[in-house]
C-alpha cells in the first residue's frame, strides 16, 4: 500500500503569490494514498528539509512530492533529504509549481487548479517508482583543452600541476592566441608578450602536457570521464623531430606575399612560415593554399636549403584517438571586420584600422617596431580618432551586447599614442565609459587627466577620406546635442568582439549550448559560470563571452579546479535514469527481437548486441543491450521500439500513462 | 502578460508617439548618431536625438517645447537618421507625427510660417488641378509668405527653358481628388 | 506585358529635360510605355509632412488606376515619387485596416500587386543587357554619382541598394565609359523640399554636394532625381552666392548620360534646358 508525502512550497512569494499553497495542500491531502500533506514557506531551507525528514519516518512513507521549482533547480537537494530519512531518492519527484504555474499565470482559481494538477500527476507517478541505484563509471585522468590562448594555456598549467594529464590542442601554429598580439596590457601597461611568454614556453616544457598545434577537434563521443575524441592533426609538412627551428627555409621562400595573419594582414608572410618570433613550438609549417609547390608543382626552395632534410611535402593529415576524462573548451573570440560597418570605411580607407591593428603598430614586435605610422603613407598621424562600440551595442548590425573590454583597451590605445607622440592630439568618441574592474576607471581617468585624450560623448554617424585625410562628423551630446567635425590621420574602430569561427561547429561536435551569438552557454548564468550543461566539459575565457585578460586568467583557474575536482575520484556515480531492454526467461530472453532500430538512433552509441547461446554454443537469439555507462536516458530508442522492449528507468511507460490518465481522471 | 502591458495608457506625447507611429522613445540610449549625421542639425534649435531625450522625460513642459520647436520643421525627412539608428527608431515617422500634432494643437513655431506656407500651397495645387501646378504654387506661396521679390528672377529663365507652364494642367479626376483631400480632412 | 511609366508632375515641368531623356533613351531601346491614365500628383513632402492619410491615399490612387489599367510594372523616374509609392505600398500591405480605409478614401480597389521600378531599376533590367553594341560615343568622364535620399532609404523598405556607399548607379555609369570617384556625399541630403521656402538652407546642403564633387575632379554629377537635380542645376546662382564661388560642374541625369553614350543629340536628351551649360559630350 503506497504512503505518499506532499510539501508544498511557497518559495517565499514566487509560488504564494498566484497559487493558494494551502488550498493544493488540503485538496492533494485527501487523495488517496496520500499519507501526509503539507506547505512550507521554504522547502528547501533546513527547517523544510528537516520537515520531509521526520515526515517520512513519523508517517512511514513510501514516496514523496516535492511541489516547489524546477527539478533543475533543487531535485538534488531534496533527493539527498530523503536518502538522509531513509528513503530510496530515486522515490522523490519533484512537481514544478514555480515555472510551470506560479510564475506564468495570474492570481485566480484556476491558477490553483492548475497546480493541484500538476501535482496530482506526480503522485500518481511516484506511486509507480522503484528504488533505483546510482551507476559508477570509472574516470580516464587526462585532460583536453582545446584553444591555446591565455585561458586554455592558464587552465592547463593549473590542472598540470595537480598531476594529471593534459593535451592541449591548438588551430594555429603556435600557441598564445590574441593576448600575443596585444601590445601592453591595461591597467598596468606591461608588455603582453613579456608576461605571456614565459607560460607559453612552461606549457612546452612541462611533464604533464602535451602540446599539438595545427590541430583541430574532428569528432567526439562519450561522457564525463570517458570521452573519445578524434583529432585530426593537419599536416604540417615537416618533420618536427628532424627540424631544428633554424628559419632558412622561412627566408628562402620565394612567395612572400601573403597577409601576415598574426599582424593583421599589415604585414606579409612567405608560405613556409613561423606566426611570431616567439612562437611555440618554433617550428615551420607549409601554408599549402598559398605555397608554389602545392599551387604549380614546382619550387620545393625550402626542401633544398633545409640543412637537416625535415620538409616532408608528402606528410598526410594524422588522425589521433585519444581518452579523455574532461574538456576544457578555450577557443576564444574574434573581432567583427570590415564590411560589416560601411559608414565607417572600414576596410576602404588604409587609415581606418581595428583595435588589433593598432595593437601591432604599438607593438615593439610588430611591423612598425613600435612606431604609430598610418598604413596609408607611413606618416605618423598628427590627430588620431579612436571610435569605441563600432557594431557593440548596436541591435541595428545585430550585436546588442556590450564587448566588455573595448572602453578600457580604448583608453590604453589612447594613452599608447600619446605616449609616443606626445604633440599628437587623441580623441575617443563613446557612450558610456564601462570600467569596471580593479584599478580600471582610474586608469582611464588618468589617460583624460593626465595624457590629455579627448574624450567625446557620442556616437559617430560617418567617416571618409578627403585629401588623404579622414573627416569623422560625430556629436557630442553632452553640449546639448553639437555636430563635432574633426580632421584625422587615422581612426581606430573598436569593432565589436564576437564568436570564434568556427565555434558552432566545434559546440556541436561537443553537444554543448551555445547562444544566438555563438559564444558557448554555460550551465547557469550564476552559479554555474565555468560549466557547461554537458557534464565533464568546461569553458575557460572569451569563447563564452568578450572577456580581458584577468577575467579569462581567473575562469580558466576555475575550469582547472573542476576538473582537478572531477579527477580526484576514483570512480563517478551518476543517476540511473537509464533505458533498459527487458529480460525474460529462456527462450525467448527478451521481447526484444533484434531489428536494432534503436542503435541507430541512438545520439550516444550507447546500444550494444547481446547473443544468447544454447548449450551446444549455438547463438539462439541475438537482442539490444544497453551500456549503462553510456546511456544519458534521453529515451529516443524507448520512442522508437516497436515490440516495446524498452523502458527508461524513472520514466517508465507505466509511469507516464499514469501521470496522462491522473489529468484526465476528476478526483 | 508582459511586463509592458502592466503600464496604464500613457497621457504624453511619448506615450501618443508610440501609439501612432509605433516609435518607442525609452528605446533611444542618446548616443546622438542620428544628430551627428543630421544634414540639418546645426539649423535646428532641438536636434532629434534632443527630441528623443525630452520625449523621454514625459513632462508636459518638454512636450510643450517639443511641438513649439522649429526643428521639427526643418527636418527634411532624408531618413539618414533612421538608416543609421542602432536601435532602428523611426525618426521620420515621428517627425511627421510631431508636425501634424502640433498644427492641430495651433503650436506652429512662428520661424516654419514659410515652410508650412509652402507645403499648403503645394496641397491647395493639387486639390484643384490634381497634378502641381508650379507656377500657380509659385504665386500662391509668394501670396501665403508675403515674400513678393524672392525667386523673381527664377521664373523666366524657367520659361526661356521650357521648364515652367504658364497655365495648369487638368486631370480628369478633379472631382475625385477634391473627394480625397475633403475624406482626409485636409 | 504591358509596361506603365509614372512621369509624376516635376517631369512635365521643371524636370522636361529628365522626361524628353528617359523617352528618348526608350526609344532607342525599342521600349514603349503606357503612361498611367489620369494620373495625379504624389503628394510629395507637403502630403505626408501635413496629412498622413492624405500621403498614403494620393500615391494609392495611383497604383490603384495601373492595377486597373493592368499595368503590372511601372517605372518611376523621379525618386521622391518612387519612394512615396513603394512606402505607401509598404505601409498597406503591413496594414489591412489601413488599406480598407484609403480604399473607401480613394473609392477603388487596391491590391498592391504594382512592381515599382526607379530608374536604375529600369535601366539595370532593360537597357543594360542591350547596351554595349549600341555605345557608339563612350562617355568617357569622371563622374560623381549622387544618389540622393530618397533612391537608397529607408533600405529596408525600399529593398534596393545598400543604403551606404550605394553602387548601382556607379555601375550604370562605369558600363557607358565613365570612371565614377570615390564620393562620400552620394546620400547626403541636398535640402529636398525646402528648395522655395528656405532657399538658405538648400544653397548650403547642395553648395556641400557640388563642392565636394569638384574637388574630387569630377567633370559632371550625375542624377537620378528630378529634386536633386533643380537643386543643384537651377539652384546654383543661389548656391554660388552663398558659398561665395563659382562652381561650374555640370549636373546630368543618368538617362541623359547614356543617351550621349549611345549618340542621341544633346537637345533630344534636354541637356540645353539646364541652367548650368553643360561642355561635355
Amino acid at each position: 500500500m503506497a504512503r505518499i508525502g506532499v510539501f508544498v512550497c511557497h518559495c517565499g512569494e514566487n509560488i504564494s503569490a498566484t497559487v493558494d499553497c494551502g488550498k493544493v495542500a488540503e485538496t492533494i491531502g485527501n487523495l488517496k494514498h496520500v499519507a501526509y500533506s503539507t506547505e512550507y514557506k521554504y522547502m528547501c531551507s533546513d527547517p523544510g528539509q528537516t520537515l520531509i525528514k521526520d515526515a517520512i519516518k513519523e508517517h512511514n512513507l513510501t514516496g514523496v512530492v516535492v511541489s516547489a521549482c524546477s527539478p533543475r533547480m533543487h531535485e538534488p537537494t531534496f533527493r539527498k533529504a530523503c536518502a538522509e530519512g531513509g528513503l530510496n531518492p530515486f522515490l522523490c519527484e519533484m512537481a514544478n509549481l514555480r515555472e510551470h504555474c506560479s510564475w506564468v499565470h495570474e492570481k485566480n482559481e484556476l491558477t490553483t487548479e492548475k497546480a493541484i494538477d500538476i501535482v496530482r500527476t506526480q503522485v500518481e507517478k511516484v506511486k509507480l517508482n522503484s528504488a533505483l541505484q546510482p551507476i559508477k563509471v570509472p574516470v580516464t585522468k587526462t585532460a583536453m583543452v582545446i584553444g591555446g590562448g591565455i585561458a586554455g594555456i592558464q587552465s592547463a598549467l593549473d590542472i598540470a600541476n595537480t598531476g594529471h594529464k593534459v593535451i592541449m590542442i591548438e588551430r594555429s601554429p603556435s600557441i598564445g592566441g590574441h593576448m600575443s598580439q596585444l601590445s601592453e596590457t591595461f591597467p598596468t601597461l606591461d608588455c603582453s608578450q613579456c608576461i605571456l611568454t614565459p607560460r607559453m614556453v612552461e606549457v612546452a616544457q612541462h611533464p604533464n602536457i602535451t602540446l599539438y598545434t595545427y590541430a583541430e577537434v574532428e569528432s567526439v563521443e562519450g561522457f564525463i570521464g570517458n570521452f573519445k575524441v578524434k583529432v585530426r592533426k593537419k599536416a604540417k609538412s615537416l618533420d618536427e623531430k628532424a627540424c631544428t627551428g633554424c628559419g632558412l627555409c622561412t627566408t628562402k621562400c620565394p612567395q612572400k606575399k601573403i597577409p601576415n595573419e598574426f599582424e593583421q594582414g599589415m604585414g606579409m608572410r612567405p608560405a613556409i612560415y613561423v606566426p611570431f618570433p616567439q612562437a611555440v613550438p618554433n617550428r615551420p609549417v607549409i601554408d599549402r593554399e598559398n605555397c608554389t609547390y602545392y599551387i604549380k608543382g614546382k619550387c620545393k626552395i625550402c626542401e633544398i636549403v633545409c640543412p637537416t632534410k625535415a620538409i616532408r611535402f608528402d606528410q598526410p593529415d594524422e588522425i589521433l584517438e585519444l581518452e579523455i576524462g574532461a574538456i576544457v573548451v578555450a577557443t576564444g573570440f574574434d573581432i567583427k571586420h570590415a564590411d560589416f560597418f560601411p559608414e565607417y570605411g572600414h576596410g576602404r580607407y588604409k587609415d581606418i584600422i581595428d583595435g588589433l591593428q593598432f595593437e601591432r603598430l604599438a607593438s615593439a614586435s610588430g611591423p612598425t617596431a613600435g612606431v604609430i605610422k598610418r598604413p596609408s603613407d607611413g606618416e605618423i598621424p598628427k590627430n588620431i580618432v579612436f571610435i569605441a562600440c563600432a557594431g557593440s551595442r548596436d541591435p541595428a548590425k545585430g550585436i546588442a551586447y556590450c564587448s566588455k573590454i573595448c572602453c578600457m583597451y580604448t583608453a590604453k590605445h589612447a594613452m599608447l599614442y600619446k605616449h609616443k607622440v606626445h604633440e599628437g592630439k587623441a580623441h575617443v568618441f563613446y557612450m558610456d565609459i564601462r570600467s569596471g574592474g580593479k584599478n580600471y576607471d582610474e586608469f582611464v581617468r588618468r589617460a583624460i587627466e593626465e595624457d590629455h585624450v579627448n574624450y567625446i560623448r557620442g556616437r559617430v554617424s560617418t567617416v571618409f577620406e578627403r585629401d588623404g585625410k579622414l573627416i569623422v562628423k560625430g556629436v557630442d551630446t553632452l553640449l546639448g546635442a553639437q555636430q563635432v567635425e574633426i580632421v584625422a590621420d587615422m581612426v581606430v574602430l573598436a569593432t565589436a568582439g564576437v564568436a570564434s569561427s568556427g565555434a558552432e561547429d566545434l559546440a556541436q561536435k561537443l553537444h554543448v549550448s551555445y547562444d544566438s551569438h555563438k559564444f558557448f552557454a554555460e550551465a547557469h548564468p550564476k552559479l554555474k559560470p565555468v560549466e557547461t550543461n554537458t557534464a565533464g566539459i568546461f569553458l575557460a575565457g572569451a569563447c563564452q563571452n568578450p572577456k580581458d585578460i584577468p577575467d579569462a586568467v581567473s575562469q580558466a583557474s576555475g575550469a582547472a579546479v573542476k576538473v582537478a575536482a572531477l579527477f580526484s575520484q576514483s570512480e563517478l556515480t551518476r543517476e540511473p535514469l537509464v533505458a533498459i531492454v527487458n529480460r525474460t526467461s529462456p527462450p525467448t530472453y527478451s521481447t526484444c527481437v533484434g531489428c536494432f532500430m534503436c542503435q541507430s538512433v541512438c545520439p550516444y552509441q550507447a546500444i550494444e548486441r547481446e547473443e544468447f547461446k544454447a548449450r551446444d554454443g549455438k547463438v539462439v537469439k541475438t537482442v539490444a543491450k544497453i551500456n549503462e555507462g553510456l546511456c544519458q536516458g534521453c529515451g529516443t530508442c524507448v520512442a522508437l521500439c516497436r515490440s516495446k522492449s524498452i523502458d527508461l528507468l524513472g520514466y517508465s511507460n507505466t509511469q507516464v500513462y499514469a501521470e496522462v490518465v491522473a489529468l484526465l481522471n476528476e478526483y | 502578460m508582459s511586463h509592458s502591458e502592466h503600464h496604464t495608457e500613457r497621457n504624453t506625447l511619448a506615450g501618443s508617439v508610440e501609439k501612432s507611429v509605433e516609435v518607442q522613445a525609452h528605446k533611444c540610449y542618446q548616443c546622438g548618431k542620428c544628430t551627428a549625421g543630421c544634414p540639418v542639425a546645426d539649423e535646428m534649435d532641438l536636434p532629434p536625438s534632443m527630441v528623443m531625450r525630452l520625449l523621454q522625460t514625459e513632462e508636459p513642459a518638454n512636450d510643450e517645447r517639443i511641438l513649439r520647436s522649429h526643428a521639427i520643421w526643418l527636418c527634411v525627412t532624408c531618413e539618414m537618421c533612421l538608416s543609421r539608428c542602432p536601435m532602428e527608431i523611426d525618426i521620420p515617422s515621428m517627425m511627421d507625427y510631431l508636425r501634424q500634432r502640433a498644427r492641430k494643437e495651433k503650436k506652429v513655431n512662428k520661424k516654419a510660417k514659410n515652410i508650412i506656407a509652402f507645403h499648403k500651397s503645394f496641397l491647395n495645387s493639387i486639390r484643384f488641378t490634381g497634378r502641381l501646378y508650379e507656377l500657380g504654387l509659385i504665386l500662391d506661396y509668394k501670396r501665403q509668405s508675403l515674400n513678393m521679390t524672392q525667386d523673381i528672377s527664377l521664373a523666366p529663365k524657367m520659361i526661356s527653358r521650357g521648364k515652367l507652364h504658364l497655365f495648369p494642367t487638368m486631370i480628369k479626376g478633379t472631382a475625385h481628388i477634391a473627394r480625397i483631400f475633403k475624406k482626409t480632412r485636409t | 506585358m504591358k509596361f506603365g511609366i509614372y512621369p509624376g508632375c516635376s517631369l512635365t515641368g521643371s524636370a522636361r529635360d529628365y522626361n524628353e531623356s528617359v523617352f528618348a533613351i526608350a526609344e532607342a531601346f525599342g521600349l514603349e510605355f503606357t503612361q498611367i491614365p489620369d494620373w495625379n500628383c504624389c503628394g510629395a513632402t507637403a502630403a505626408h509632412n501635413l496629412n498622413k492619410e492624405l500621403s498614403l491615399a494620393l500615391p494609392a490612387r495611383i497604383l490603384a488606376l495601373a492595377e486597373k489599367n493592368g499595368l503590372e510594372e511601372i517605372i518611376v523616374p523621379c525618386a521622391a515619387c518612387y519612394s512615396r509609392l513603394v512606402v505607401t505600398q509598404h505601409e498597406l500591405k503591413k496594414d489591412p485596416e489601413l488599406k480598407n480605409r484609403i480604399c473607401e478614401v480613394i473609392e477603388m480597389d487596391y491590391r498592391g500587386t504594382s512592381v515599382i521600378l526607379n530608374v536604375i531599376e529600369w535601366i539595370d533590367k532593360y537597357i543594360i543587357p542591350k547596351l554595349e553594341e549600341k555605345i557608339v560615343k563612350p562617355f568617357n568622364h569622371k563622374v560623381a554619382c549622387y544618389y540622393g535620399c530618397l533612391l537608397v532609404r529607408p533600405d529596408k523598405i525600399l529593398n534596393y541598394d545598400r543604403a551606404e556607399d550605394p553602387q548601382t548607379l556607379d555601375i550604370v555609369m562605369s558600363k557607358i565609359g565613365a570612371a565614377p570617384v570615390d564620393y562620400p556625399f552620394k546620400t547626403e541630403c541636398c535640402g529636398a523640399g525646402l528648395s522655395i521656402s528656405r532657399t538658405d538652407i538648400v544653397s548650403k546642403l547642395s553648395g556641400k554636394i557640388i563642392e565636394d564633387a569638384e574637388h574630387r575632379g569630377a567633370e559632371a554629377i550625375i542624377v537620378a532625381c528630378p529634386m536633386c537635380h533643380s537643386n543643384l542645376d537651377m539652384r546654383r546662382p543661389d548656391i554660388n552666392k552663398y558659398w561665395k564661388a563659382k562652381y561650374k560642374i555640370p549636373v546630368i541625369f543618368v538617362t541623359q548620360a547614356i543617351g550621349l553614350a549611345i549618340g542621341l543629340p544633346a537637345e533630344k536628351v534636354g541637356l540645353k534646358r539646364h541652367f548650368v551649360e553643360v561642355k561635355i559630350s
